[in-house]
């Protein structure tokens, strides 16, 4: 494998993480804060279809995008609705919400434009264009870094800057701020933090507003790269970067590491379908299969004690 | 007593009534779903355009997961729709359960065989057509390396990918052919996402022409070929509208036809094997004002010259599904 090739399977690693990247963190604000965020899947769903939708008919992708946030949080909210203001079972709500945006997008996206649940293609102002760096083209010709820069780290799209910002971000906010530091306290033991006079439904529905503004970011970034939706696009991602925060037990860089593992996985199975070592030939199917092996074992056992927010799972009842 | 007589009548009564007025034909989708732009599309524009020329009326439902197929064959056919087409592969388990319990009932399938006395498989020679587009895509390449993306592994598309195979290495005897598959479940056939990566995998290997036979997961693959700036080839509909001056033509299946010629027979189907090949226009590429700057007349000439052989015999494609393996990988 030449140093070219390394590059070009990085570069994809970084365009395939990058909605990992978005959804996982989307469910740490909101496991944190002790709600279980299975529907993570349909958010992306409703955000790709808004988004494929709206920047086709408006012709602009940030009105696009401001309607996947909407839509995604929209979604964050039932969740909120049914799982802290009722108390129902965080899971079966999450499920409810994946079920409701694989037939809602289909149904309105039939109804909207009648191509069956897909949207039209969208044309090059309906998309967000690659950004290219600073002197990307004047040090294309520098060995090694040159590469890196031009091909690895330029060229790529907004939001997947905004993805890779959002890690350090998520990590300052979680243990240097005090709403952080809140926001953890009542994953944990949201007792406690009623017993100091702050509101455990407050801050639950704030960490869900974030959840749904960041896997609107995800859906939204599928759909402007495929240009248009397609039914099911999101193919199992939510699930995955759910894995993926399991995974990274909870933490961003930890986060960060586990969305580009999986990215690097699909990548190599995307480039090498069939790797030969010797003259035994490891099957395509193994390669595809390889994210979800990995996930298995390393849930197994491999990452050590994955201890999810104490509280998670739990609706919050004032007094017992 | 009374009670049971009564709900026995009114049963028998709608049963009659049921076999009295329809025997309108019923066409089930595959998990695709009829507008994905391709295959199923090619099925339900059969149908429509049988609907609008004989005022006629039909039944449809797209399937949203492998369970319901046994359910939706067993429903139509309980209520009395003649004939039933099946739009996809996948159908032939559960057909081959069905088909004996309802014997007035003929059923149509396309894309397999199921041996019943009153089914009618309609089989397509897909490494034909693939011959003829890989033919294309070998003129048209300028790298000499091409390639293909299939959708879900399976036999099916194999053919498809080893006839292009062939098509290309009869033209051009020192070219590449990169054969990639987007996934081996269902999803595969819905993730443009990964359709676009694997384009842009193959790219970086040198491919400038790539054949996908897809599905949904096509459309990202014509997209990102278009965004790139190299040439794609669609497949089972006319996709070359899709994206204008890039897509080099289409490998298409005359489904509609199919479906149109299963649902103008209604309930007179001959049951049995139906081959869709070359000779009778069952499948092709397309020409059209989107692609005809692409393709030179000396890419014309071959092409049609390679038909002619095909159809003579002189030319014999390579079928993978008759042995599991392909001589041009």
């Amino acid at each position: 494998m030449d140093f070219l090739t390394l590059i070009q399977i990085l570069d994809s690693t970084v365009r395939l993480a990058t909605p990992l990247l978005l959804a996982c963190l989307a469910g740490l604000y909101s496991e944190r804060a002790g709600v279980v965020d299975i529907g993570l899947e349909g958010k992306m769903l409703v955000a790709a279809f808004l988004a494929g939708a709206v920047s086709y008919v408006t012709g602009s992708v940030w009105l696009g995008m401001l309607a996947a946030i909407a839509g995604s949080t929209a979604l964050s909210m039932i969740h909120g609705l049914a799982s802290i203001t009722f108390r129902g079972d965080q899971l079966i709500s999450g499920v409810a919400l994946n079920f409701l945006a694989a037939g809602l997008t289909v149904v309105v996206g039939q109804a909207w434009f009648g191509l069956g649940g897909r949207t039209p293609s969208l044309s090059n102002g309906g998309r967000f264009e690659p950004i290219t760096l600073p002197f990307a083209d004047a040090v294309a010709d520098v060995p090694v870094l040159g590469p890196i820069y031009e091909e690895l780290i330029s060229g790529h799209t907004l939001l997947v800057y905004v993805a890779f910002a959002l890690v350090p971000l998520t990590w300052w906010v979680l243990y240097r701020t005090r709403f952080g530091l809140r926001l953890r306290a009542v994953g944990e033991n949201p007792s406690a933090v009623d017993t100091a006079g702050i509101s455990v439904v407050r801050l639950r529905f704030t960490a869900l507003v974030i959840a749904g503004v960041l896997c609107g970011l995800a859906g939204a970034y599928l759909a402007t790269l495929a240009a248009g939706f397609v039914k099911d696009m999101t193919a199992g991602r939510g699930y995955i970067a759910l894995a993926a925060l399991i995974f990274a037990k909870w933490r961003p860089w930890y986060a960060l590491s586990a969305t580009l593992l999986f990215g690097l996985l699909e990548a190599i199975g995307n480039r090498y379908q069939s790797i030969e070592i010797g003259a035994f030939e490891i099957p395509v199917q193994f390669m595809q299969a390889l994210p979800y092996i990995l996930t298995v074992v390393i849930l197994a056992g491999f990452v050590g004690k994955a201890i999810p927010p104490r509280a998670g799972g739990s609706p919050y009842v004032k007094e017992r | 007593m009374t009670m049971m007589r009564k709900i026995l009548g009114a049963t028998a009564a709608l049963a009659i009534s049921a076999t009295a007025v329809l025997a309108e034909p019923a066409i089930i989708f595959d998990l695709g779903g009829k507008f994905d732009k391709s295959f199923n599309e090619a099925a339900f524009s059969g149908a429509e355009r049988w609907a609008e020329e004989t005022g006629g009326s039909y039944k449809d439902v797209e399937l949203q997961s492998d369970a319901q197929r046994e359910a939706a064959l067993r429903g139509f056919a309980d209520r009395g729709y003649n004939p039933i087409v099946m739009a996809g592969f996948s159908f032939a388990t559960a057909l081959n359960t069905v088909a004996a319990d309802y014997p007035d009932t003929k059923f149509v399938l396309i894309d397999m065989v199921v041996d019943q006395p009153n089914v009618k498989s309609v089989v397509f020679a897909e490494h034909e057509g693939s011959y003829l587009v890989g033919v294309l895509a070998a003129m048209a390449s300028k790298s000499g390396t091409v390639s293909f993306i299939g959708g879900m592994d399976i036999p099916l598309i194999s053919k498809f990918a080893c006839g292009y195979a062939q098509g290309v290495k009869d033209t051009k005897g020192d070219a590449t052919v990169i054969v990639n598959m987007t996934g081996t479940t269902p999803s595969a056939w819905n993730d443009p996402v990964k359709g676009g990566e694997l384009t842009r995998a193959q790219m970086s290997q040198g491919s400038d022409v790539v054949f996908a036979a897809a599905g949904g997961t096509g459309l990202g693959v014509l997209q990102t070929a278009a965004d790139q700036g190299i040439l794609s080839i669609g497949v089972d509909s006319n996709q070359n509208y899709l994206q204008p001056g890039s897509v080099l033509t289409s490998m298409v299946k005359r489904v509609d036809n199919a479906v149109y010629e299963a649902f103008s027979a209604g309930e007179n189907v001959m049951p049995g094997f139906s081959a869709m090949g070359l000779d009778n226009d069952g499948v092709g590429y397309t020409v059209d004002e989107f692609n005809k700057s692409l393709i030179t007349d000396e890419m014309m000439a071959a092409v049609e010259d390679a038909k002619a052989k095909i159809i003579s015999g002189e030319i014999m494609v390579h079928d993978y599904m008759s042995d599991e393996s392909c001589p041009s990988f």
